[in-house]
C-alpha cells in the first residue's frame, strides 16, 4: 500500500516536471540506404545578414537535410561547399557544374519586423542558370524550423512537381521502461523528428493515434480505465473528450476526410464491427455486421466507402465496404495475411502490413495495375502510413532489440530510420497538410 | 503555446492521479479481503468442494494462466481440469468475479491482435459458462499485443505471449 503510494506520488512528480525535459527527447534520423537516381543538389547556407543575434537555426542546413531525406535528392555535403552566394548576382554557375550539382539553392536570413526572422530563397537550374523559383518566408524566431520546411517544400514542389510534405507532423507512441513499469506517451512531433512533444502519458498502452483532416486534434485509444478507451484531443487547447468506452473492444478511431465522423471498431455486441460515429450527435451508425473480427477502418479519399481489415475469409484480409453499410468486398488477395490499410493518392495506391509465416512487411498495392511493392525488409513491421503527398510510408519495426519507425519512399527504394534514444516507438501517423 | 502545453500537463496529472488512485483503492479492497473473506466464510459459505482460501492453496485453482497456439482459439486439452476447477470455484461462490485477460504475440496488425485477444477471451469464457459458471460472473477484456510477459522475439516468447489469464476481481 505504502509502496503504491509513494507511486502515485512520484508519478504527479514526473508529470510535473517531466514536461520540458521529454521535450527533449527526440528521434534521430539515419539514412540507411540511397537511391541511385537522385538529383544532386547544392543547397548553400543561408547567411544571417541582420543586426540582432543569429538565430540558433541553420535554416540552409534544415533545407538540405529534408531533400535527402526524401530519396529524391543527393545533396552536395556542406564541407564541398566553396562559393557561398546570398543572392542571384553572387552565383558562378561553372563552380557548381564542376562540382555536377543540377540544382542549387541559396538564400539569406535577415530581420523582419517585430523581432521575426526573414528568409528569402531562389533556387535555379545549374546548366541553364534559369532560376526555378524565389520568395520569402517569415516567421517568429522560435519557428525557425517551420520556415526552413516551407521553403523545402517549395523547393521539392518546383522541381518534382510534387507538393512538398516536410513542413508536416508526425504522431506516435512511445513505451519507455521495463514491464510493469512501462511509461507510454502519446507524441507529437515535425516530419524530421525534431520538436517532440507529449500529449498524453498513461502508465498504460496508448494506441492508435489518427489525425483529424485539418490537423488540429489526434483521436486515440487508451487502456487507462483497465479497457481500451476512445478519446479525441484538441492539440492546441489540450481539451480531451472521451468518445467510446463499451464493453469490450474500442478502438481504431479513423476521421473522416470532413472530420466530422469518426470510423471505429466496437464489439460490444459480442464481436469487433466497424461503426461510423457523428461527432456533433455522437449517433452512431453499425457499417459492418459479422461474426469476424473487423478492423482498422481507413477512409477513401471521397469520404464515400471505407477500408477495413477482415478475417471473415479465414485469415485478415482488407475490405472495401460503403461509409452507409452494406455489402463488404474484398480488395486483397495477394498474401495470406494483409492488414491497417493506409491509403494515398486518391485511394489509387494502399500500403498494408502483409505476413507470410513469422514475416511481417510493408506492402504498397497499386490499384490500377494490381501489382504489390515490397517497401520495407523487416521481420515484424507494422502501422504503415502514408505522407499526405504519397512520397513517403512511414511504418514500425519490432523485430529489432526494440521498436523504431522507419520511413521509407512509395518505391521502396530509399529509407531512414526514426531511433528514439531510450525505449520503443510504434503506432506512426503522418498528419495531413498545414496551412499558412 | 507555453500555456498550452501547460493545460495539456494538467489534463495528463489529472486522468494519470485518477487512474492511479482507481487502481490504489482496488490494490486496498484486496488486500483487505482475508479479514472479510474470513467473515463471509464463517457466516455463510456455500457447500461444496472449496472453501474461498483454496484460491491460494489448491493446485488447480492456483493455474490461472490458459496458453493458445499460434492464430488460434481453440482450448487445448491439457487446460481442460483448469478450466473445470475455476468453473465449479465460480459455481459454488456466486458472487466471485472473474476477469477474462485475452492477450496474443506480437504478430501482425495490433488492432487485429486487439481483436484475437478478444475471441481468446470469449473462448475461456464460453468454456467457464459450459462447465457452470454464469456469464454475468466473467468479463472478458482483451489487451490484444500491448501486454506480453516475454519481450522476446522468437516461438518460445511468442507461446508465452499467447494467453488468457484468469483474474479473480472478487473471490
Amino acid at each position: 500500500m505504502q509502496t503504491r503510494f509513494f507511486q502515485i506520488v512520484f508519478l504527479s512528480l514526473a508529470l510535473c516536471f517531466g514536461f520540458r525535459e521529454v521535450s527533449a527527447q527526440g528521434l534521430t534520423i539515419d539514412i540507411t540506404n540511397g537511391n541511385p537516381s537522385a538529383l544532386p543538389v547544392a543547397v548553400v547556407p543561408f547567411a544571417y545578414q541582420g543586426s540582432s543575434t543569429p538565430p540558433d537555426t541553420d535554416i540552409g542546413e534544415i533545407v538540405r537535410a529534408d531533400l535527402a531525406r526524401s530519396g529524391k535528392f543527393k545533396t552536395l555535403p556542406k564541407q564541398d561547399v566553396v562559393e557561398f552566394p546570398t543572392r542571384e548576382s553572387e552565383v558562378r554557375f561553372p563552380t557548381w557544374k564542376l562540382l555536377k550539382q543540377d540544382y542549387l539553392v541559396i538564400g539569406r536570413v535577415s530581420d523582419g519586423a517585430d523581432g521575426t526572422l526573414r528568409a528569402e530563397y531562389e533556387a535555379f537550374l545549374v546548366g541553364s542558370g534559369q532560376r526555378l523559383v524565389g520568395g520569402v518566408i517569415s516567421g517568429q524566431r522560435s519557428a525557425a524550423r517551420d520556415i526552413a520546411h516551407q521553403i523545402a517544400d517549395v523547393v521539392y514542389e518546383k522541381i518534382t512537381g510534387v507538393r512538398g510534405a516536410f513542413w508536416t507532423r508526425i504522431a506516435y507512441v512511445t513505451a519507455v521502461g521495463v514491464s510493469p513499469r512501462i511509461q507510454y506517451q502519446l507524441m507529437v512531433a515535425d516530419s524530421d523528428g525534431y520538436n517532440p512533444q507529449t500529449l498524453v502519458r498513461s502508465a498504460e498502452s496508448l494506441m492508435s493515434p489518427s489525425w483529424s483532416p485539418d490537423g488540429t486534434k489526434l483521436a486515440y485509444v487508451s487502456f487507462e480505465s483497465g479497457n481500451s478507451a476512445i478519446y479525441v484531443q484538441d492539440l492546441t487547447t489540450g481539451q480531451r473528450q472521451l468518445v467510446s468506452s463499451n464493453r469490450g473492444i474500442n478502438s481504431g478511431p479513423a476521421f473522416s476526410p470532413d472530420g466530422r465522423k469518426l470510423a471505429m471498431t466496437l464489439s460490444f455486441a459480442g464481436n469487433p464491427d466497424i461503426y461510423v460515429m457523428d461527432l456533433a450527435s455522437k449517433s452512431r451508425t453499425q457499417i459492418t455486421k459479422h461474426y469476424a473480427i473487423d478492423v482498422e477502418s481507413a477512409w477513401m479519399p471521397d469520404g464515400q466507402s471505407l477500408l477495413f481489415t477482415s478475417d471473415r475469409s479465414g485469415k485478415p484480409q482488407i475490405y472495401e465496404v460503403s461509409a452507409s453499410g452494406g455489402e463488404a468486398r474484398r480488395i486483397s488477395f495477394t498474401g495470406q495475411y494483409n492488414a491497417r490499410a493506409s491509403i494515398c493518392c486518391e485511394g489509387k495506391q494502399i500500403a498494408m502490413v502483409q505476413g507470410s509465416g513469422n514475416v511481417y512487411r510493408i506492402a504498397v498495392l497499386d490499384r490500377g495495375t494490381g501489382q504489390y511493392t515490397q517497401i520495407s525488409p523487416g521481420n515484424q513491421d507494422e502501422s504503415p502510413s502514408f505522407a499526405p503527398n504519397g512520397s513517403m510510408v512511414l511504418y514500425a519495426s519490432s523485430g529489432e532489440s526494440r521498436g523504431v519507425l522507419y520511413s521509407a519512399s512509395a518505391d521502396g527504394r530509399v529509407r531512414q530510420r526514426l531511433v528514439l534514444a531510450d525505449g520503443d516507438v510504434r503506432e506512426p501517423a503522418w498528419g495531413p497538410f498545414r496551412q499558412r | 503555446m507555453n500555456s498550452t502545453l501547460r493545460i495539456i500537463a494538467l489534463a495528463a496529472i489529472v486522468v494519470a492521479a485518477s487512474a492511479c488512485a482507481k487502481k490504489a483503492q482496488v490494490k486496498e479492497t484486496m488486500d483487505t479481503s482475508p479479514r472479510t473473506e474470513t467473515t463471509t466464510t464463517e457466516r455463510s459459505d456455500p457447500a461444496g468442494r472449496y472453501s474461498r482460501g483454496d484460491l491460494d492453496t489448491d493446485a488447480c485453482l492456483r493455474q490461472r494462466v490458459v496458453y493458445f497456439d499460434f492464430d488460434s482459439t481453440a482450448i487445448r486439452s491439457e487446460f481442460q481440469s483448469q478450466i473445470a476447477c475455476h468453473a465449479e470455484y465460480l459455481r459454488q461462490f456466486s458472487d466471485a468475479r472473474v476477469s477474462l485477460e485475452g492477450n496474443t504475440d506480437e504478430r501482425g496488425s495490433r488492432e487485429y491482435n486487439l481483436g484475437l485477444g478478444e475471441r481468446r477471451g470469449n473462448a475461456v469464457q464460453s468454456a467457464l459458462s459450459a462447465a457452470g459458471a454464469s456469464s454475468s460472473q466473467q468479463n472478458v477484456v482483451s489487451y490484444g499485443e500491448e501486454r506480453p510477459v516475454d519481450r522476446g522475439h522468437s516461438e518460445s516468447a511468442w507461446g508465452k505471449n499467447r494467453r488468457v489469464e484468469i483474474v479473480y476481481s472478487s473471490r
